[in-house]
């Protein structure tokens, strides 16, 4: 059985101009210590459908249909309470700013226990010891010393690992990890990105990366997942899709990859930019920009089908 | 005709905006702005609109004094909310005491908001020297309330004029007074605001053409500081109001031959418990009802303006 | 934070000596104080005495510095309506104001901030709706309009409370204390509420401000993706970090409240400083005007001081010295 099952999953913002569908139709799933990279545009729906997993959206935006099951347990419709428990001890979350994600009033050791704590049977003792190791095991020299300095005292590639160590405190299967490199240095991104992959590896963790940085994903993913316009439009092994992407969009979005050992005189790119949610285009979201889409994308929305390694939303790939 | 057309399409633009949205979705708004414009006309028009002339001292019968609301037994209908200890009609002398109150209101938040603005804006976009001392100043004077400084140039006015010279100039006196204590929060608002305009591309491109500073300060940073400065104009308005009748309940404000709202509570306290109190209440629930209202648009206008609140 | 405390000192200074300008100003020019305190037939030469023994003859800053040097050694001058020492009249009424002012941000402060807390935590709530519209009702309700209206209902209508005076007051010493006897409690009720409702109201819709400004904040979205209880959210993380600028305002509202006590006096005839200072200016009387101010503007800067100690109890941001962190 999969560990996280996302199934239809489909987002809706009620707003005074009627109601827009950020997220829809959207499945996947994630197998035990498996890394999904899940990359598109800002606006795409990714950190939505992350949101949602961990039963965080914010209001207005609420789930409209589909679901989401952990180990086969349906865990998009549970009350407050139990979703709770569920987030940080079997999901653990780590956001894209390491500068405002951590409580400026509280030293990390403070937050790290009271995490620990929040879902151990610990004594504050032993959660201060496991608060240390944890912070050794992210990396941060002197860890001893430096769980009771604050917040302020860190850099923000330390104050990552800190967000990674509260994320990994009591031994989540899944992390979902929503563009933790995008406000770091790009030599300190290689180094948290580098740490994500060695935990995964150490825990068996699994990764649910969101960002749209595709040199992350090529780098850290086994399997991606390419969204637009609130839409998968191809998911499969990340070779694959790097290699040879099958849907016009991620074809595009690969052409855009520098590659050291190329020939080509310059980049690629995709002529016009995404549709907002109020101007969604009927048929295939993509079919306006899409060197080769024909009458039936531009009526009729296609769904995932197989398109030799990948499952991608085209009608090129249709049978029959 | 151009002109009709660029007035139609601003009455459009408005019509489309979220402000506007806002307002209609909400009947309290619509009522306190409705309020807010009654009371607006009924104090412009005053002098023509009232029962009684409560001024002219010739038209008043000591007859009719401490009579009780019309519907009290007693009370007669030509004085529908009954007479005070003079015999003037107590509806009369709110419509005139609320001009009194709304002239000065509007008068000392003008005041306010021109100096507050006019040093917010030279002291954000100028900065260096000129800034400190302002901010300074406003330091200062931010570390005493409002009421006191107003006590205290009401204070010196007091001691610098004669008796009979001040009971005419008291208004002013006022207006000066609670405008001179409430600048400061146009100043600092708009001194931050200015702050960041002063680094955006349109400021840099204007600075660049060689636009005179103080003709980019007014033309083009101002338009874009104005909103939150409207919604401090407007919760200010209900603030001086209260200021003032604060002043006059006190015995330190308007003076009673042309009473405003405060200065008729103030007559009106002297009678309440000897059971007269429709001439302490009526003024109260005037007064209450005008400043509820300014305060319900100042604080929809500051949400309305501010989408990150919504 | 050695260098913050010291700047912070220097602006108290620096108000308190504009003050002590201002109410030094206020004697310079207003009225000449020799005709207050001579005969009214007394000759020119008399009069030159007088002023030459007062130091009146002095050029201006020696004036002014004789002035400081009298306000430092609590030497106030003489009332000119009644003729006593300043300071033993400041003496008799201050404990008055004192405590009415201290039950009344006590009331501001228990009742606001945590009405505050629940209508930003519960922000579409039938509760949280109703105590804003009663709270918009209470910032446009005039002091002296509550007053009156406390008055007429539990004193004269109902006649449980005193609607005037301290009530009977204990001496301490040089204190009198109306907290000692019932009816000092008693009397106490009706003036705090007047005075602390505008601020209750005031403190309550800031820390909802402030509240959902932070619930907003990046770290709380963390916190609860750490799976911490909602409790410890809302009142570990959100309600700690609208501490400061929740100080900030409550400590100049409180101040507030000393010269809001104007009012409050005058409606309830309490024998304070702000009914003293309102007679002193129906009178013109300096003397008692500027040794208000300069004592007003003594309280500000030691609230001032106080919040910044808050300030560093709160936040280890400025506890802690920058330059000691490591990267």
């Amino acid at each position: 059985m999969a560990l996280l099952e996302v199934e239809r999953l489909r987002i809706e913002f009620p707003t005074r101009r009627g109601t827009l569908v950020a997220v829809d139709d959207v499945s996947f799933s994630l197998q035990e210590g498996e890394v999904l990279g899940v990359v598109g545009e800002s606006g795409a729906g990714k950190s939505l459908t992350g949101n949602a997993i961990i039963g965080l959206l914010e209001p207005p935006g609420r789930i409209a249909a589909g679901e989401i099951r952990l180990s086969g347990r349906r865990i998009d419709n549970l009350p407050y309470e139990e979703m709770r428990k569920i987030r940080g001890k079997q999901i653990g979350a780590v956001f894209q700013d390491p500068l405002t994600s951590l409580n400026p009033l509280y030293s990390v050791g403070q937050q790290l226990i009271e995490t620990i704590q929040t879902h151990t049977e610990m004594t504050p003792t032993q959660a201060r010891t496991r608060a240390i190791e944890l912070l050794a095991e992210v990396g941060i020299p002197g860890a001893e010393r430096r769980v009771d300095h604050y917040p302020h005292q860190f850099s923000g590639g330390m104050r990552q690992r800190v967000v990674i160590a509260l994320a990994i405190c009591v031994n989540p299967r899944l992390i979902i990890a929503d563009e933790p490199t995008t406000a770091l240095d790009v030599s300190i991104q290689a180094q948290i990105i580098a740490l994500l992959k060695r935990l995964c590896r150490d825990h068996g963790t699994a990764i649910m990366l969101i960002t749209h940085d595709m040199g992350v994903i090529a780098e850290t993913a086994d399997r991606v997942a390419v969204m637009y316009a609130g839409r998968v439009a191809e998911i499969g092994p990340v070779r694959s899709v790097i290699k040879e992407a099958k849907h016009p969009y991620s074809h595009g979005l690969m052409g855009s990859i520098p590659k050291i050992n190329d020939d080509k005189e310059r980049l690629e790119q995709i002529e016009g930019s995404m549709p907002r949610l109020t101007e969604i285009p009927s048929g295939c979201a993509f079919n306006p920009r899409c060197p080769q889409a024909f009458d039936r994308c531009r009526v009729e929305r296609p769904d995932l089908m197989n398109a030799g390694d990948t499952l991608a939303s085209c009608w090129l790939y249709a049978h029959g | 005709m151009p002109v009709w057309h660029h007035l139609r399409d601003l009455v459009r633009r408005f019509l489309a905006s979220d402000v506007f949205y806002s307002f209609k979705r909400s009947p309290t708004v619509m009522i306190a702005f409705g309020l807010t414009l009654l009371f607006m006309v009924a104090a412009a028009l005053a002098p023509w609109i009232v029962p009684h002339n409560t001024y002219e001292v010739a038209s008043l019968n000591l007859m009719d004094a401490f009579l009780p609301p019309a519907w009290v037994q007693g009370g007669k209908f030509t004085y529908l909310l009954g007479t005070d200890d003079q015999g003037r009609d107590v509806f009369s002398t709110i419509v005139l005491g609320a001009r009194v109150s709304l002239l000065v209101g509007f008068a000392s938040v003008f005041l306010a908001l021109t100096m507050g603005v006019a040093l917010g804006l030279v002291a954000g976009y100028v900065g260096g020297m000129t800034d400190s001392i302002i901010m300074r100043v406003a330091d200062v004077k931010l570390s005493f309330p409002a009421i006191l400084i107003v006590l205290l140039i009401d204070g010196v006015a007091r001691g610098l004029l004669p008796r009979d010279l001040h009971d005419k100039a008291a208004v002013y006196v006022i207006i000066l007074a609670i405008g001179l204590s409430t600048w400061i929060q146009y100043a600092r608002t708009v001194r931050g605001l200015t702050l960041v305009e002063k680094n955006k591309e349109y400021v840099q491109a204007a600075r660049v053409i060689g636009l005179h500073p103080v003709l980019i300060m007014f033309r083009h940073v101002l338009p874009n500081v104005m909103g939150p400065v409207l919604v401090i104009g407007t919760l200010g308005l209900g603030i001086a109001v209260l200021t003032e009748s604060t002043l006059s309940f006190l015995g330190v404000g308007v003076p009673p031959t042309e009473p405003s709202l405060g200065t008729l509570i103030r007559i009106g306290n002297n009678f309440l418990f000897s059971g007269e109190w429709w001439m302490a209440i009526f003024p109260g629930v005037f007064l209450v009802i005008l400043v509820l209202s300014v305060n319900l648009l100042g604080d929809w206008l500051r949400d309305a303006l501010n989408p990150k609140l919504r | 934070m050695f260098a913050y405390i010291i700047r912070r000192a220097l602006q108290s200074i620096l108000v308190m000596a504009a003050v002590a300008f201002v109410a030094f100003a206020l004697f310079q020019y207003m009225g000449d104080p020799i005709n207050q305190m001579v005969a009214q037939d007394a000759t020119l030469e008399q009069r030159n005495a007088l002023r030459a023994l007062l130091g009146l003859d002095r050029p201006f800053y020696v004036q002014f510095l004789l002035f400081l040097k009298n306000l430092l050694t609590g030497n106030f001058g003489f009332s000119f309506r009644v003729g006593t020492p300043v300071a033993q009249i400041i003496a008799e009424r201050m404990p008055a104001t004192l405590e009415l002012v201290f039950v009344a941000a006590l009331f501001a402060l228990f009742v606001g901030v945590p009405a505050g807390v629940y209508t930003g935590l519960h922000r579409h709530g039938a509760i949280s709706r109703f105590m804003l519209t009663v709270s918009l009702i209470g910032v446009s309700l005039p002091t002296f309009l509550i007053g009156i209206l406390l008055i007429l209902i539990f004193a004269v209508m109902l006649g449980w409370l005193p609607s005037f005076g301290r009530g009977q007051t204990v001496q301490l010493g040089f204190w009198s204390t109306g907290f000692l006897t019932t009816s000092g409690l008693k009397a106490l009720i009706l003036p705090s509420i007047t005075l602390g409702l505008f601020q209750t109201t005031l403190i309550m819709r800031l820390v909802r401000a402030e509240m959902l400004e932070v619930l907003r904040a990046d770290y709380i979205k963390f916190a609860r993706a750490r799976g911490l209880t909602n409790r410890a959210v809302n009142f570990g993380h959100a309600l700690k970090n609208t501490l400061v600028p929740v100080i900030t305002i409550a400590g100049l509202q409180i101040g507030g409240l000393i010269a809001f006590a104007i009012i409050t006096e005058t409606v309830f005839q309490w024998p304070g400083m702000g009914f003293l200072f309102i007679t002193s200016i129906q009178f013109v009387d300096v003397p008692i005007m500027s040794t208000y101010l300069v004592l007003v503007a003594l309280c500000f800067v030691i609230i001032n001081l106080i919040v910044d100690l808050l300030y560093f109890a709160v936040d280890p941001r400025l506890r802690i010295d920058r330059s000691v962190s490591a990267h």
